[in-house]
């Protein structure tokens, strides 16, 4: 029994190199990742590991979509590293090592996890990129009351108040002086206020030797 | 004729003044605030600049200086004085020199009312912008996604996010000018705040208005000055100011440059418009007019260069931060075809790589289609008016740290510019009619100004159509332009040769204490009346070279993001036309109107004294 897993373990990287040799094969996906720029100063070196932790997370996406299908490393077969770090890989079927999966089931599966292959590298859908498996883009946060809406509230809410206050106040304080004992100069000095207010004026030549004209020079 | 004059001149001497309850300014103060704001404006922020980088920088202050100083500060002064001594709007005045000039004065009516219509639209615009910058991010930094949300909406990601925000969440414009469209309802209600705001600051005239300028006009030198600070410590804004302020002489021997800085000198000191005729109506006739009309007009040109100088370190800013992208996007490019190393290629080492595969692989490096990333190209970007504010502008922000807070203080900014500038317009209209006494004596002010403004609104929702943004350019070139400049014409040569220039000295001198000097003199006379004629005739010239077109957003279009440049259809070209010679016809006719009653009274006169006999 332990033979015969042997075998076919040997087997199948026998046929990996095999494949690198050959072609890129019409179910294969590309993939470059930026590590430098997502991390800057923080970011680790590529090499075997990295490598063989990226053949594990595609692994476990393969299980994840496809569940019962034990997916192993060895089934994640990756070929034409560059310095760039980018590389193709295919994924072999279980029952026979020289059918590769499909191209549709591997996008669905590298859907599904996106998100956890893209933190087991602590890169995103624009550092970690699968060539042909356009990302998802992000929804728009729509809040149920556009914001403007509440700022074109506060503003309106505040002239609106302020219209009123200015078109009421000198009816209140014209109420208020009439409820006040007047003498003649001070209904002269009034009217001509009033006068001054409305614009139109009465006809005739107004004399101003007994209004004090400083007072109500401005309106 | 006489008799109205000689009854000014006896309401002078005897001191019994008839308008005694013509309101006043609170102080100096305020009237020069208030006339500094009319002229300060929206153009002086995004017309000036413009001007400046397009005709050669530095160069271009000198056509500007000179026609500052022979035909921007003697109309200046010529209008104040007589509004001063006069003590009227722009009707009364006039009809006070010559019953026959009584038009010039319903002109200028017209032209500020209709002035008044689109200039609230911009600042509904404002607005507009001014309520969606209190949103993080800015909703004008990222596309919308379509409805599947698969991809970004496709005529976002032809253009870029900044023109989609300003052409189809703003606007919603119609592809063409025929197309009318429908009424935008945040349009309305952005329009309609405007007007409120409009409404509350000038419900009592000068009496409101007043108090509301101490805000509206110092609060933009404020922001200008923390722009300046803020935007001198950007990387790229010395590329932005070099560019503003080299002067390229060659452009001097350009006659436009010439018929540009007059015409920019002309509008931005917004004369014409009646308004400085009213604002200094209201003045205390013992008023030392000259230095005021000296002190606006410098103020006006000073704040022009001053905005320039944060404009366009931004600007070189948003050049610079463009030129980065394009190269980083070369780099990239280059990364992944070539399988190089991640940031490997840097900006520094990025001309080396280049050529080093550029020998090692030549097909290759062709078949990237590399953008070729120049500097100058991204310098050169300019744009005027709206585009300035709403593209330009917005794009630089979002790159700045804190955008939301650039974004709110700049459209604060605009707002108050335009806003001040809105007064001045509306007090072209309501002091004729105060003192035409169109007013029902019962209808108190409030209530006046308030119909004023409500039949602005009702009128300029047309600006708030589809097609609005293109008849708003329509008005802002055929009303905003030739009218005033055939006013202003006949406003130097009615005060010169009609007045008499003898008799408006005198006046002067009894206002200010001072005759005016031989500069005046000569420039009231000969040089400004000459120059507005050349001006003017330019302009005509100029215009009628082509037939005008204006520039539609089609994202049909072939050639979508660029401008689809469509004639005016006819229909179009007629309401131009009727703008541009509407409110110049009153000044014809009233004289007409004047001096066929003053026959027919001569007539009847005779016949009355013949029937005696």
């Amino acid at each position: 029994m332990l033979g015969k897993i042997f075998f076919l373990l040997c087997l199948s990287s026998a046929w990996a190199e095999d494949l690198c040799s050959k072609a890129v094969p019409p179910e294969a996906y590309y993939v470059r990742l930026s590590i430098k720029t997502a991390l800057g100063d923080k970011a680790y070196v590529w090499n075997d590991n990295e490598m063989f932790l990226f053949q594990a997370t595609l692994a476990f996406a393969m299980r994840s979509q496809f569940s019962g299908q034990e997916y192993n490393v060895s089934n994640i077969v990756v070929c034409d590293e560059t310095p760039r770090v980018s590389f193709w890989f295919v994924v072999t079927s279980l029952e026979d090592p020289s059918r590769l999966v499909s191209r549709g089931d591997v996008e669905q599966a590298v859907r599904k996890s996106r998100n956890r292959i893209n933190s087991a590298f602590l890169l995103t859908d624009q550092t970690l990129e699968f060539i042909g498996i356009t990302p998802t883009l992000a929804a728009p946060v729509a809040p149920n009351t556009p914001p403007w809406l509440i700022v074109f509230g506060v503003v309106m809410g505040a002239v609106f108040a302020g219209i009123l206050v200015l078109l009421v106040l000198p009816l209140i304080q014209k109420k208020r002086k009439k409820n006040q004992p007047m003498e003649d100069e001070d209904s002269d000095e009034e009217t001509q206020v009033k006068t001054a207010e409305n614009g139109p004026e009465r006809s005739g030549v107004y004399n101003m030797s007994f209004s004090d004209d400083d007072k109500f020079t401005q309106m | 004729m006489d008799k109205e004059n000689e009854s000014a001149e006896h309401s002078q001497d005897n001191g019994l003044k008839e308008i005694t309850a013509r309101p006043e300014w609170d102080n100096k103060v305020q009237y020069l605030l208030t006339c500094i704001g009319f002229a300060v404006g929206l153009g002086n922020v995004w017309r000036f600049p413009y001007l400046c980088q397009v005709y050669g920088g530095g160069a271009f202050l000198i056509p500007y200086v000179i026609a500052l100083v022979f035909e921007g500060l003697p109309l200046l002064h010529m209008e104040l004085a007589i509004g001063q001594r006069l003590r009227m709007g722009s009707v009364g005045v006039w009809s006070s020199i010559s019953p026959y000039l009584g038009g010039l004065g319903v002109a200028s009516m017209a032209v500020s009312f209709l002035v008044g219509l689109f200039y609230n639209m911009i600042l509904a615009w404002i607005l507009w912008y001014f309520f969606h910058s209190f949103q993080s991010p800015l909703p004008w930094s990222a596309c919308p996604l379509n409805l599947n949300h698969t991809c970004y909406v496709s005529e976002c990601e032809k253009s870029t996010p900044v023109n989609y925000f300003w052409y189809r969440n703003t606007l919603n414009i119609t592809p063409n000018i025929e197309t009318s469209g429908s009424l935008q309802w945040w349009l309305v209600l952005c329009l309609a705040s405007a007007w409120c705001i409009v409404y509350i600051c000038f419900i009592r005239g000068i009496e409101t208005i007043g108090k509301a300028i101490y805000v509206t006009v110092t609060f933009p030198y404020l922001v200008l000055t923390i722009f300046l600070v803020r935007s001198l410590t950007l990387s790229g804004a010395t590329d932005g100011l070099i560019y503003l302020f080299t002067p390229n002489w060659e452009t001097l021997k350009n006659p436009t440059v010439w018929l540009d800085a007059a015409t920019q000198i002309f509008f931005s000191l917004s004369l014409a418009f009646g308004g400085l005729i009213a604002f200094s109506s209201y003045n205390a006739q013992k008023n030392n007019c000259e230095r005021d009309a000296l002190i606006v007009g410098c103020v006006n040109s000073f704040t022009s260069i001053y905005a320039s100088i944060p404009i366009f370190a931004i600007l070189g800013f948003k050049a610079n931060e463009n030129y980065d992208d394009c190269r980083n996007w070369n780099i990239l490019r280059l990364t992944n075809a070539f399988n190089i190393g991640d940031e490997n290629i840097t900006l520094e080492n990025y001309n080396d790589w280049l050529n080093y595969l550029n020998t090692t692989d030549p097909s290759e490096v062709q078949s990237l289609e590399l953008k070729t990333c120049d500097l100058q190209t991204f310098l050169d970007q300019s744009a005027t008016g709206t585009g300035l504010a709403f593209i330009l502008f917005t794009e630089a922000v979002i790159k700045m740290p804190g955008s939301q807070v650039w974004a709110v203080l700049f459209f604060v900014m605009l707002f108050s510019l335009g806003l001040s500038s809105m007064f001045g317009n509306l007090e072209g209209v309501l002091t004729p009619l105060l003192d035409l006494h169109m007013v029902p004596s019962w209808m108190p002010k409030e209530i006046f100004t308030g119909l004023i403004c409500l039949t602005s609104f009702t009128v300029a929702l047309i600006f708030t159509l589809g097609s609005g943004n293109y008849w708003l350019e329509i008005f802002n070139s055929y009303v905003g332009s030739m009218p005033l400049l055939i006013i202003a014409f006949f406003e130097i040569i009615s005060v010169v040769y009609i007045y008499g220039i003898n008799r408006f000295n005198d006046d002067i001198e009894w206002m200010t204490g001072r005759r005016p000097n031989i500069y005046w003199q000569v420039t009231w006379r000969f040089i400004s009346p000459l120059m507005l004629l050349v001006v003017f005739v330019a302009y005509v010239i100029v215009e009628a070279e082509t037939q005008p077109t204006y520039n539609a957003w089609n994202p049909d279009y072939v050639n979508f993001p660029l401008a689809d440049v469509q004639y005016y259809p006819g229909w179009v070209f007629a309401i131009c036309v009727l703008l541009s010679v509407l409110p110049v016809v009153s000044i014809p006719l009233v004289a007409l109107y004047k001096f066929t009653g003053n026959s027919t009274v001569t007539r009847s006169n005779k016949f009355r004294t013949i029937s005696l006999r």
